[in-house]
């Protein structure tokens, strides 16, 4: 060992030179999001909470083509399918376990109509796993309460596409 | 306050003196307890922000409220018994520590002659006193019946064992140039120690590096960052309170803030001052000493919680490495110092 490693090493140097580090680190401003009240921004892109959507006439536009209960991996959908009074082929059962789903997008991807996507909300939290079981209300009534975020998500990523 | 229960309420002498301690021990003990849940908030506030982040700050304003909140919630809990521990040693245990962790107060001076207990071997007591703790730590590791608990235990002796000694030496030339056991005899004799300017035995250039040896020392001899062996997440799941929940949790949670503050409060009475303040003018005396004392025990404080965020854990060797072949010798060679120059000065070489 030599002097001046002795020297640095019975004068604590190492450590003095360690505190002084952090406690300027104590005096910068926090990197930490404040979250409820600050969010940071998400992308267009974001895959959260599903919402299946409606056209500007208010007709559901789920077609019951089932693309997305056969591309999901996790298995998470189930549809149930009839013709409609006037004709047209429509659910009757649209469900997802959200417990089960790993929100990788591909019931999006598949959808020929846009009507099931992934919205920007990742606030759902639930105190009963029954409550993540979402129904077609359930996911009509998202698409109701998201619908304008989610179009401006879509037009913004259109071009991409 | 025994006269006055004795000549204003009329009481016998030895009622008046039973009510008196009782009163002056919940006189230091709820404030304490008040003052440890306020500095965990505080420990949990100081290590955010050095690490950048924010701490506790929802409960009640900046979070103040943090730990009534947690420890109301810890209350609510079930107090969960393995099946396959020693029940009477497992709830024994955190009541020990909780319990050597309060009765050590009762020697440190708030203010010239105000103190619970007035005795002429205060710091001897301490030092029972503190190595007492262990037994809680122990008795938790073995009557949990789990092996990380244990380790942790035998961690916690080994180690609390070791900087002992070394502390015990720190406080014999502490001693030595006190001339007296007595806390509040030692925080006299520092006042104007340093050419009647400095109050504290930390100024004193022969006495500084054994300042230095025993703020360590008392990092380790409370288990705090660098030496948090016994709790290392990383290899022991929390140490010895491993199996413990709710209040008996809490209990341990509580003891080792308060002996945290103790060593604060030890810190700053036996090497810079207690309640005198830092420079021998008379002005500072107008301000209470009990102010100054609580002033020093925060910014001891602050250097522990700076501690904790700045250094990594030592490894179970170098620590043993630190305290038997570094502050050992070290201590021992600064206690023939002091003695030397303590003989040379006050007695001369006459022989």
């Amino acid at each position: 060992m030599s002097i001046a490693q002795l020297v640095r090493s019975y004068t604590l140097w190492e450590f003095i030179k360690a505190h002084w580090l952090t406690l300027r680190y104590f005096f910068k401003p926090k990197a930490t999001i404040n979250y409820p009240y600050e969010k940071n921004p998400i992308s267009p892109r974001f895959r959260g909470e599903h919402a299946l959507r409606r056209y500007a006439n208010g007709e559901e536009r789920c077609i019951a083509c089932k693309l997305c209960e056969a591309v999901c991996p996790a298995l998470a959908i189930t549809i149930e399918a009839e013709p409609r009074d006037d004709g047209s082929r429509r659910t009757t059962r649209y469900d997802i376990d959200m417990t089960k789903c790993i929100y990788c997008g591909l019931c999006q991807e598949a959808c020929p109509v846009d009507a099931i996507v992934e919205g920007p909300n990742f606030e759902f939290s639930t105190e009963t796993r029954e409550e993540l079981i979402y129904d077609k209300d359930k996911l009509l009534a998202n698409g109701d309460r998201w619908e304008r975020a989610i179009a401006a998500n879509l037009a913004a990523d259109a071009p991409y596409r | 306050m025994t006269a006055f229960f004795q000549n204003t309420i009329g009481l016998p002498f030895g009622w008046a003196w039973f009510i008196a301690t009782i009163v002056g021990i919940l006189v230091i003990a709820l404030p304490l307890m008040l003052a440890v849940a306020m500095i965990i908030y505080a420990d949990r506030k100081i290590w955010a922000a050095m690490a950048l982040r924010r701490g506790p700050n929802v409960v009640g304003p900046l979070g103040l409220l943090q730990s009534f909140a947690d420890g109301l919630k810890v209350f609510l809990q079930e107090t969960i018994i393995p099946s396959s521990a020693n029940k009477t040693l497992f709830l024994i245990a955190p009541i020990i520590t909780f319990t050597v962790a309060l009765i050590v107060w009762a020697v440190v001076p708030w203010q010239a002659g105000v103190v619970l207990s007035n005795i002429n071997v205060g710091l001897l007591y301490i030092l029972a006193a503190s190595s007492l703790g262990v037994y809680g730590i122990i008795l938790a590791g073995w009557s949990s019946n789990s092996k990380y608990p244990f380790y942790s235990a035998i961690r916690a002796a080994a180690q609390m064992v070791s900087y002992e000694v070394s502390i015990g030496f720190v406080l014999i030339s502490v001693v030595l140039w006190a001339g007296t056991f007595n806390l509040g005899g030692i925080v006299e004799g520092q006042k104007g120690h340093v050419f009647g300017l400095l109050n504290g035995f930390g100024f004193n250039p022969l006495l500084f590096p054994m300042a230095v040896v025993f703020f360590i020392s008392s990092l380790a001899e409370t288990q705090r960052a660098p030496f948090d062996l016994t709790e290392a997440e990383s290899e022991l799941v929390a140490g010895y309170q491993t199996e413990y929940s709710s209040m008996s949790f809490a209990l341990y949670w509580l003891g080792e803030y308060a002996n945290v503050l103790l060593m604060c409060t030890l810190n700053a009475t036996l090497f810079w001052g207690g309640y005198l303040p830092p420079f021998d003018w008379a002005p500072l005396y107008w301000i209470p000493g009990i102010l100054w004392l609580f002033i020093k025990i925060l910014v001891f404080f602050f250097v522990f919680s700076w501690v904790k965020a700045t250094v990594p854990r030592y490894r179970y060797d170098q620590l043993m490495r630190l305290g038997w072949k570094i502050f050992l010798p070290l201590s021992l060679i600064f206690v023939f110092l002091v003695s030397g120059y303590l003989m040379w000065a006050r007695v001369g070489f006459s022989a």
